[in-house]
């Protein structure tokens, strides 16, 4: 495992194939995967409900959503596992439903990688073209080439039981892969693995994506991973998907309360419109007082409202910041509560005279940043633009 | 940080705690002594012996009943003894298995488990009378049959290797669920999933990844079946007939009723060679079978029961 820190510094460029992997660059191979109406219970739990998606062809796909939340179901619904109570998947436009999972273009990376400790790595990898009795000579130099790709060409002859967890891992990616399958499904590959591990197989992973051109199906609860690699994500809680979109606009423009709390840290506060003048909103929030939010489409004075702000968006100063000419700064007063130092930036709990507790996450500068260092109990300024805040109906 | 794992590993430090390893297992050592090793060296002494008048043996070297053996008779049964065996062993391994998959499968393990065991409540001999009454011409099979109008008269089911057969795989099955069981229970299910998703028939999944993975039970079943009918006596001789006569019963006969007792050692020696043979053999396919241990298969599958 040492060769693998420090991770960011050294990581090993997937090496250049010839033609047999991936082939031409971008070039895309995978199948569009269409989940209609898909709903599943166990018993009276109803595990999926209603759950529609198009994943596009060579597309990036995250499943996102806290444990429980029916990820797991649903790639085992895709991967023919488990059959839907209701609804529809098909593949490229043509219902899989009634095929097992051994007649579907669909090939899965395990939670716990699922190898099989009677092989060795290279059996293991070679299984699926054992199974189409794939000549000898063939089967050596693919899974020679699938061994490379995923760099554990010299540990062909091990026992999966004499493997890392790391190494396990890319065994049993390079054993999914080696079918050709049009989507790759992969229930939450990294979990098993430690934080600096689970980044670089992260980014060997994407980069094999790019490489293969094929649709990845990928399962996480961990928001960082699905926003760093995603081109979609998909955020369910509860049996439900409650958003899709790109990692930004997930991030940026969550459509609910759980999603702007699941996705990164947040601050809400609950108010009522007050006035809207174009796109600009003044929320009354108890406590906080008159909030300014921009909004494209404003909702009407009168009706309940949350605030949402994301603590990195929020300026903390021990002075007042000069009055600037823009209107559109919300000003708060507070004193620090807690300052909690995480290295590249802190993040401080700052109270205001009302009580309200807010977050905020300031990145640490360079020698060009100016000004004293805030400690606890210090008297601060909070500000923030109106652009920077969103509104989420009340729900 | 390599060097001080390499140290931690090597040095033991200097209280060394004593091995009391053969002090435990001498009560063990003991009684295997005088009640297993020992009357196995009386029998080879007595197999190399010459046949007494009146029964017993005549102390001295003797290679009589080594050269009585090769005659047509004991070929016959050893043949006989051998081929009921296997067949019993390989029936037995195939009701054992997916009897043993269901229970390792089922939520209900401990019931199956009890039900599996219940037959050892009662003797052993009384379960073989219970066949009789079953298979017997009066028995309850055929008064079944005859009431249905399927055969005019009773069926002779008894004494015959067929009943033998049927007795014996019904005795020793238990010896094989249990084993086979038990392995299958430490197997890891989802592998079958893996092999379906890799392109594995149903069938294609049990055959190439469930059965290599639980070679060590398939063994232990195997060896638990096999030896002792190797040496059955009481089945074959209370519903076999002539043509199942099996080695269990010449040995009887040659002990008490002809009273040639270096012969009866003589055929014992060969079942305790025949079945370390097929032990041994087991062994080594064992031994080829690789290390399918992977105490690092973390974060499985919850969805068990
Ligand atoms: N076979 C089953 N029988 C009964 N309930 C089940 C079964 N499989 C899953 N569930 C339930 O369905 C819900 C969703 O399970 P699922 O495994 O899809 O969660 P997940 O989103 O993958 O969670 P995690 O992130 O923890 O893996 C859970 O509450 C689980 O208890
Ligand atoms: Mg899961």
């Amino acid at each position: 495992m040492l060769h693998f820190s420090p991770p960011f510094a050294i990581i090993p460029p997937v090496p250049s194939r010839p033609a047999t992997i991936g082939g031409k660059r971008n070039e895309l191979k995978g199948s569009d995967v269409s989940i209609e109406g898909v709903s599943k219970s166990f018993g009276t739990f109803t595990a999926l409900r209603d759950v529609s998606m198009v994943i596009r062809k060579g597309e990036f796909y995250s499943l996102l959503g806290p444990s429980g939340c029916g990820k797991t179901t649903l790639l085992r619904i895709i991967a023919g596992f488990d059959d839907p109570d209701g609804g529809e998947v098909s593949l490229d436009g043509t219902s899989v439903l009634n095929l097992p999972p051994n007649e579907r273009h669909v090939n899965t990376v395990f939670q716990n990688y699922a190898l099989f400790p009677h092989l060795t790595v290279f059996e293991n990898v070679a299984f699926p073209l054992r199974l189409k009795k794939t000549p000898n000579a063939t089967v050596r130099s693919r899974v020679g080439d699938y061994l490379e790709l995923v760099q554990l060409s010299s540990h062909a002859e091990k026992m999966p039981a004499q493997l890392s967890g790391g190494q396990k891992q890319r065994v049993a990616v390079a054993r999914a892969l080696i079918n050709e399958p049009s989507v790759l499904l992969l229930d939450e590959p990294l979990s098993a693995l430690d934080a600096k591990l689970r980044q670089h197989m992260l980014i060997e992973l994407d980069a094999i994506h790019d490489k293969i051109g094929i649709t990845f199906i990928y399962v996480t609860h961990d928001q960082q991973e699905a926003l760093s690699v995603s081109d979609r994500i998909a955020v369910m809680n509860a049996g439900q998907v409650l958003q899709i979109g790109t990692p930004h606009e997930i991030y940026e423009s969550p459509a609910t309360g759980f999603v702007a709390a699941f996705i990164g840290e947040t601050n809400m506060f609950e108010g009522t419109v007050e006035s809207v003048e174009g796109t600009m909103v003044a929320v009354d929030v108890t406590g906080l007082g008159r909030i300014l939010v921009t909004e494209d489409e404003p909702p009407a004075p009168g009706s309940k409202a949350s605030v949402v702000v994301r603590p990195e968006k929020i300026r903390i100063d021990t002075e007042r910041p000069a009055p600037a000419k823009r209107t559109d700064i919300n000003f708060l007063e507070g004193s620090v509560d807690e300052p909690i130092y995480s290295g590249s930036s802190t993040k401080y709990y700052v109270r205001h005279q009302s009580g309200t507790m807010l977050k905020v996450i300031k990145q640490h500068a360079n020698w060009s940043d100016e000004g004293p260092e805030i400690e606890w109990k210090d008297k601060v300024y909070l500000s923030w633009s109106a652009d920077d805040a969103y509104l989420l109906g009340a729900s | 940080m390599a060097p001080m794992a390499v140290r931690s590993r090597t040095s033991r430090g200097p209280g060394r705690v004593r091995n009391y390893g053969p002090a435990y297992a001498g009560p063990a050592g003991i009684w295997l002594t005088v009640f297993f090793v020992a009357p196995l060296l009386v029998i080879v002494a007595y197999s190399f012996m010459a046949k007494g008048l009146y029964g017993g043996v005549e102390p001295r070297f003797s290679l009589e009943a080594y050269r009585s053996l090769a005659n047509s008779v004991f070929l016959r049964v050893s043949m006989n003894t051998l081929g009921i065996s296997l067949v019993t062993t390989v029936l037995a391994i195939l009701i054992a298995l997916p009897c043993g998959y269901y229970m390792a499968r089922s939520n209900r393990k401990t019931l199956l488990l009890m039900l599996v065991i219940i037959p050892f409540w009662t003797n052993f001999l009384i379960r073989i009378y219970a066949w009789i009454a079953i298979l017997g011409n009066n028995g309850f099979l055929n008064a079944l049959l005859l009431r249905a109008g399927i055969v005019a008269a009773p069926v002779q089911f008894l004494y015959n290797q067929v009943a033998v057969t049927i007795v014996l795989v019904y005795t020793y099955l238990p010896y094989a669920i249990l084993p086979l069981y038990s392995t299958i229970e430490k197997f890891d299910f989802s592998l079958l999933e893996a092999a379906r998703d890799l392109g594995c028939t149903r069938r294609g999944a049990i055959f190439r990844v469930l059965l290599p993975n639980i070679r060590a039970g398939i063994i232990t079943a195997v060896l638990f079946v096999f030896i002792p009918t190797f040496g059955a006596y009481a089945v074959p001789l209370l519903v076999g007939g002539k043509e199942s006569y099996m080695l269990g019963n010449f040995v009887a006969e040659e002990l008490t009723r002809t009273r040639n007792w270096p012969l009866a050692s003589a055929i014992s020696m060969v079942i305790t060679l025949v079945t370390t043979l097929g032990l041994w053999l087991m062994f080594r396919l064992q031994g080829k079978a690789p290390q399918a241990k992977d105490p690092a298969r973390s974060g499985g599958e919850r969805r068990a029961p």
